[in-house]
């Protein structure tokens, strides 16, 4: 075998095991957002909830899958997507699993301009989209120019962003505590995230967004490949760095900001979904798209369990929130003992 | 593959924030040969590397790739004639040495391209000349030292340019993967006429693996030329600090410094 055989045998090789998983993870979002439609108080079968997608009258179907399933399992799936991808392009970029935008404050600052926009602002639907980004990339500028000193390095980075979280979380607890006692629920989605009370005017912007956003991002899938090998590395290979690092923390704050406006920050899912995916796919290739699909899948699954695995429902975001404690505990753990810090 | 670009540097001064690192810099790499910068801790040589890869962008004066400005150049078309490693690249968590190597086919790819025959060819050609093909499957993280050295260089042999910057190829290596990986850059250099330049600590492997050898101190050129020339005792003087014998070495015919430090001086020699 010549030495370019080799090469192109072991790429394929590897690019197979990436799309088999890739496939799999679509079968196993679709097979949950089926789930998720069927589901419920009431169970309905395949052929009800096609045809209710069909846009065909059935008694009682129409109303619980037509307009609180469906919505419910578009709007989580998007959002799966969403935090999914804008994670996984912060941990990649600042080389970092714990450098998540849930983790260093920019979800929480979405949160929090999002439950202040409703509660004091009284704005809904797309404005509090646009409070949400503008906020999230307030937070991502802030944290930038406070852990700037000659460049800016990943764990002073980190510090920063858990400080000005922890801040900012007390901002939507404060400003949830002047809103009416009957918005309870509604509140609990600024804390932890949750898919209750779904509807298709939640769905519009963040579709939007991650039609606009997401090609975006895939697009610069190679330039964020150069800037794992370090800054100077990157220029080298021809790759702008300020100009791809600009670009993808737009985009990816964007996605983030969007969807939390739309379901509320659903604990740690940007957090998880990059390193879940990189685990199942293996090093080879951008793990941008991978980590999109874990991302839904989380949201999908993870509501489900909320749901119907208890006796009483939880929002989405306490089971995710349970799922990613004690993964942020062992990343903790593990670098403290490799001898790194953060 | 041809070996005609001209790489030039006049008038350059370089520096971070309120730093002056290089002032009034000028030189001229020689086209096909093998170029070594030495000097002291902290003169500016990397600085330097990374002015002429268009990293840095100078504060004065420029550097002229064929005669045009590198920093007016495109990231990418730079990319495709100037490669360079620097100094401590970092290795993302798990890669594959084949998926590292093909990371430096990014210059010749464009957005939405897919990867192409080519590519492979480049890679391919890029292992077997660092002898890593038979780790082409393995963990980078999983190499020792000199087997991540030779993968790094495999990289930015990848991207096939004509010109090769190196900050310090050989540092953390031992004695014989630094000889090892001299060896490889003097085979490209006399097989493919690639222009090597680069940042190297010992002074002896400089004067030996390099055709022009250029010493600076504090930000200055002290001394450019054949190792023959440049090589003396007033240059390590001037540019270490330091006292030394400068004897021919009997394996390659070129100088070898002899430092002198204050003990173990025979007496006669002194």
């Amino acid at each position: 075998m010549t030495a370019v055989e080799v090469v192109t045998r072991s790429r394929i090789r590897r690019g197979r095991r990436r799309h088999l998983v890739i496939a799999l993870l679509v079968v196993l979002v679709g097979a949950t957002f089926a789930v998720t439609l069927m589901v419920g108080r009431t169970v309905y079968p395949p052929a009800d909830v096609v045809r209710v997608i069909l846009g065909e009258d059935v008694p009682g179907a129409s109303f619980t899958v037509g307009r609180l399933r469906l919505p419910r399992a578009v709007l989580g799936a998007l959002a799966g997507l969403c935090f999914g991808l804008g994670g996984v392009t912060f941990q990649t970029m600042l080389r970092n699993p714990l450098a998540s935008p849930d983790i260093i404050g920019i979800s929480s600052g979405a949160s929090a301009a999002a439950a202040f926009a409703i509660v004091v602002l009284g704005l809904g639907g797309a404005q509090v989209s646009v409070v949400a980004v503008v906020a999230g990339l307030g937070v991502a500028l802030v944290i930038y120019l406070l852990s700037y000193r000659d460049g800016v390095a990943g764990t002073r980075l980190i510090l920063i962003g858990i400080g000005i979280a922890a801040m900012l979380d007390g901002v939507t607890a404060y400003v949830l505590s002047k809103a009416p006692q009957w918005e309870l629920q509604e509140a609990m989605r600024w804390i932890t995230g949750s898919l209750n009370g779904s509807a298709w005017a939640d769905v519009v912007p963040l579709l939007a967004a991650l039609v606009v956003l997401g090609p975006a991002l895939l697009g610069q899938a190679r330039n964020l490949a150069g800037l794992q090998l370090g800054d100077d590395a990157a220029s080298a290979l021809g790759v702008r760095v300020e100009r791809t690092r600009i670009l993808l923390i737009v985009a990816a704050v964007g996605l983030i900001a969007f969807a939390t406006a739309a379901t509320g920050p659903i604990a740690f899912v940007a957090f998880l979904a990059g390193p879940i995916a990189a685990r199942v796919t293996g090093p080879h290739g951008s793990p941008l798209v991978p980590a999109a699909l874990v991302g839904a899948l989380l949201v999908l699954v993870a509501d489900l369990v909320g749901q119907f695995a208890f006796g009483t429902r939880y929002p989405v975001g306490v089971v995710t929130g349970a799922l990613g404690a004690p993964y942020l505990i062992y990343l903790i753990i593990r670098t403290n003992r490799t001898g790194g810090s953060l | 593959m041809t070996a005609a670009h001209t790489l030039q540097a006049t008038g350059l001064t370089l520096g971070y924030k309120d730093r002056t690192v290089i002032s009034g810099f000028d030189l001229t790499v020689p086209p096909g040969r093998i170029t070594a910068i030495v000097g002291a801790n902290a003169c500016g040589k990397s600085t330097l590397l990374r002015a002429m890869s268009r990293l840095l962008a100078p504060r004065e004066g420029q550097v002229l790739l064929d005669g045009r400005q590198v920093h007016r150049t495109p990231a990418k078309e730079l990319a495709r004639t100037l490669g360079l490693l620097p100094q401590s690249p970092i290795a993302p968590e798990g890669i594959t040495v084949a998926d590292l190597v093909g990371r430096g086919r990014n210059p010749h790819q464009g957005m939405l391209s897919r990867w192409s025959v080519q590519d492979d060819e480049a890679v391919a050609a890029a292992l077997e000349t660092t002898q890593t093909l038979d780790l082409s499957d393995r963990p980078v993280d999983e190499l020792s030292g000199g087997q991540r050295q030779r993968v790094w260089i495999a990289m930015v042999l990848a991207q096939q340019t004509d010109l090769l910057l190196l900050d310090e190829p050989t540092t953390f290596l031992d004695v014989s993967h630094q000889v090892e990986v001299l060896d490889l850059l003097t085979d490209l250099n006399h097989t493919r006429g690639t222009t090597i330049v680069m940042v190297l600590h010992d002074l002896n492997l400089a004067a030996r693996y390099a055709d022009h050898l250029v010493a600076l101190t504090d930000g200055r050129v002290h001394a450019a030329g054949p190792p023959g020339d440049v090589l003396t005792t007033d240059t390590v003087r001037a540019v270490f600090g330091l006292e030394s014998q400068v004897i021919t070495d009997p394996t390659s015919g070129r100088p070898l410094m002899l430092p002198m430090g204050r003990h173990h001086a025979v007496s006669a020699s002194a």
